[in-house]
């Protein structure tokens, strides 16, 4: 197989002197959509943010597209063309749809800006009739439409999300991953962390399972879904 | 009860007011009785004796159950008024307002001029023209840091003292002209502001206020003891006025009243000032707006509104917040550098924290990120505390030892309450948004104002 685009070798990141990532490995290779999925508290959001450089892995190395990324700023990561939906959304609630797009096009110098603009709003025509609006008075599932869409703004050739179905109805849900499997289609390298066991193995390629800040499986999406271990953790009793 | 009869006429509950009367009257009886109606009273040998003073009591009850029987049958008997939409200035008004505004305050000082005359209008134009727009540039200046970025910053005046110094200092070192200086004084007051910056990079909300609150304090205390420097607490005086190219505003054959064969007026200088602040404090607002709709200043409000979303974004949050500061000072050096040169005059005194609350409540009360707003707030705090000073007909009715200013503070924290309890966002509270998709603009009108962020 070719080299990765995301290799994440012995990643340890620390909160203090708690650590909180106990040594990850995990590839995403191009054109893949991969998820990570595990309790609340495993460590997934924290492998998120490590990937981010914040907080800063204190061991290991992550290397993007060919380039170690493990000690460089947040805002430079970001300008490697890796954009991220954070957890909570993180939209900008006093600025409306189209200023928080904009935001997301800060890297691109906005030479692409109508351009990405009309393919954001044929993924997500409700945020093209709420430009206007101000991020805090959409709804939350039209929150996250945002916050992808604002990560998309910078035409990132890798797309991490961090829980996107949190907190959304099952129909919104469903919106959102399959804006998500359109844009995998589409070419999009797509890193996803997800709570939501049961669609997020059913979206992705692969997947990993994290328990305490290691990795304790991984597989296909298919593998996972159906090994014993998995189910009984993540899937029975509550998921369909 | 037919909902829509209630609304257009209230019916009054004549019976149920008359009830609440008698009930009033009971309770009000039996608790102002013992206090109002009995008074225990020494008489000649110095023994108690109860008096009754049953009239007072009853018009004491009286004045209460009338009031209340009124309030019942007339106001408090009207429908809840439904939830208001935000106050919005219609379309036609607000596209006229800001060019009316700055046209009054064009013709502002011709009018006081022309109404009082030479004599009379100097006070008005100094200390209220003048000095209002002092402040409203200081708050414009603060509003880029606190306002737009969201820095809670407790020593801008810090800045105005640098503004102030460098001005004073370099005028009367070098004999350099107000024009040269004042680029220099808005250079240097935002090197302070990066200086003060770099430290606090890492710090938000409470513990970014304490470190600014300190730096503030720091730049006056060297002010007051680097003697050799600053002159300490002596300050420095004879600071040169600032000319007309080359023109001085001085009695002299060569000055402002001679050139232009006018008879020499102290009223020409004060003019002139005006001119020079307001001209001043429409570029701090013209530079303001247009750096809003610029990267930087789109990042700034990004930065006020999350912080880490900025950084994942891919904008340095280092450089964001330092050209800030940076931003913020200069408007705060070129205003402390025309207050050195309209004073001639200048000492540690003018930059105590009480400055920085001032400005800092212009901006709060004004409304954080709003110009309008800190033009209101600037011209009620100010202005307000200006006209105490005219308020001699108080000292009628309070005697002729009673000095409104006193009083200054008292109403400048019932201000401050009343403002934070109906408008805890200030006065004017909604952000105009940067960007419009052009065709899209009628239809969102009514969006915008949906709730709030």
């Amino acid at each position: 197989m070719s080299e990765p685009l995301l290799s994440i070798r012995g990643v340890e990141t620390y909160y203090g002197n708690i650590i909180a990532l106990k040594g990850v490995d995990m590839d995403v290779h191009e054109g893949e959509i991969v998820t990570l999925i595990g309790a609340n508290g495993a460590g997934k959001s924290t492998l998120m943010m490590t990937i981010f450089g914040n907080p800063r892995a204190r061991a290991g190395s992550i290397v993007y597209s060919g380039t170690d990324i493990t000690q460089l700023p947040t805002h430079e990561i970001a300008r490697m063309r890796i954009a991220q939906s954070p957890e909570g959304r993180r939209i900008f609630p006093r600025m409306t749809v189209l200023e928080n797009l904009q935001m997301g096009a800060s890297i691109d110098d906005f030479a692409h800006f109508d351009e990405d603009l009309k393919r954001v709003f044929g993924l997500f025509p409700r945020l093209e009739e709420r430009i206007d609006q101000r991020g805090g008075t959409l709804s939350g599932g039209e929150q996250q439409m945002l916050a992808i869409a604002r990560a998309l703004m910078s035409r990132p050739k890798m797309l991490l999300l961090d829980e996107p179905s949190l907190g959304l109805a099952p129909l919104v849900v469903k919106g959102i991953f399959d804006a998500i499997r359109e844009l995998n289609r589409e070419g999009m390298t797509v890193f996803l962390v997800e709570q939501n066991a049961f669609h997020a193995l059913k979206l992705a390629h692969r997947g990993y399972v994290m328990v305490n800040g290691v990795i304790t499986m991984s597989g296909t999406g298919k593998e996972l879904l159906e090994s014993p271990e998995v189910r009984a953790a993540y899937l029975e009793g509550g998921h369909h | 009860m037919n909902r829509d009869a209630t609304a257009s006429a209230p019916a009054i509950d004549w019976v149920g007011a008359l009830k609440d009367a008698f009930f009033t009257t009971i309770v009000l009886t039996a608790i102002l009785g013992p206090f109002i109606g009995l008074l225990t009273v020494q008489n000649m040998e110095h023994k108690l004796v109860l008096e009754t003073r049953w009239p007072l009591l009853a018009s004491l009850v009286a004045v209460v159950v009338g009031g209340r029987l009124l309030l019942k049958l007339f106001v408090w008997n009207r429908p809840t008024k439904t939830k208001k939409a935000p106050f919005a200035l219609p379309p036609e008004v607000e596209r006229v307002a800001a060019p009316f505004f700055i046209g009054l305050l064009f013709v502002f000082p011709v009018v006081i001029l022309s109404t009082l005359g030479a004599g009379g209008s100097i006070k008005w134009i100094d200390n209220f023209g003048i000095q209002i727009l002092i402040y409203i540039m200081l708050g414009w200046g603060l509003n880029v840091v606190v306002g737009l970025a969201g820095l809670l910053d407790l020593g801008y005046v810090a800045f105005y003292a640098v503004g102030a110094y460098s001005y004073a200092l370099l005028a009367k070192t070098f004999g350099l002209s107000f024009w040269m200086l004042l680029p220099i004084a808005g250079v240097l007051a935002a090197t302070w502001g990066v200086i003060l910056g770099f430290p606090v990079l890492r710090l938000r909300g409470d513990y970014l206020a304490i470190v600014t609150l300190a730096f503030g304090e720091i730049i006056r205390l060297i002010l007051v003891n680097w003697v050799d420097f600053s002159n300490g607490y002596a300050g420095i005086s004879g600071i040169p006025r600032p000319t007309l190219f080359g023109i001085p505003f001085t009695a002299a054959d060569n000055g402002f009243a001679a050139t232009f064969g006018l008879e020499f007026s102290p009223i020409h200088r004060t003019m002139f000032l005006y001119y020079v602040i307001l001209a001043l404090a429409l570029i701090t607002a013209f530079v303001t707006l247009r750096l809003r709709r610029l990267p930087i200043g789109r990042a700034w409000e990004a930065l006020r509104e999350d912080e880490i979303a900025c950084r994942s974004l891919g904008i340095n949050t280092t450089n964001t917040k330092l050209t800030a500061f940076a931003t913020g000072a200069m408007f705060g050096g070129f205003a402390g550098s025309f207050f050195a040169a309209r004073q001639g005059f200048i000492s540690p005194e003018s930059f105590t924290f009480m400055e920085s609350a001032n400005i800092l409540a212009i901006v709060v009360l004004g409304g954080m990120g709003s110009l309008w707003g800190v033009v209101i707030a600037a011209v009620a705090l100010v202005g307000g505390f200006e006209l105490m000073r005219e308020m001699d007909f108080l000292k009628l009715i309070f005697g002729s030892d009673f000095d409104p200013t006193q009083y200054r503070t008292l109403l400048f924290g019932f201000a401050m309450v009343a403002i934070m309890l109906w408008k805890p966002r200030g006065l004017i509270s909604t952000r105009e948004p940067t960007a419009f998709l052009k065709e899209r603009k009628s239809v969102s009108g009514s969006l915008v104002k949906e709730g709030h962020g």
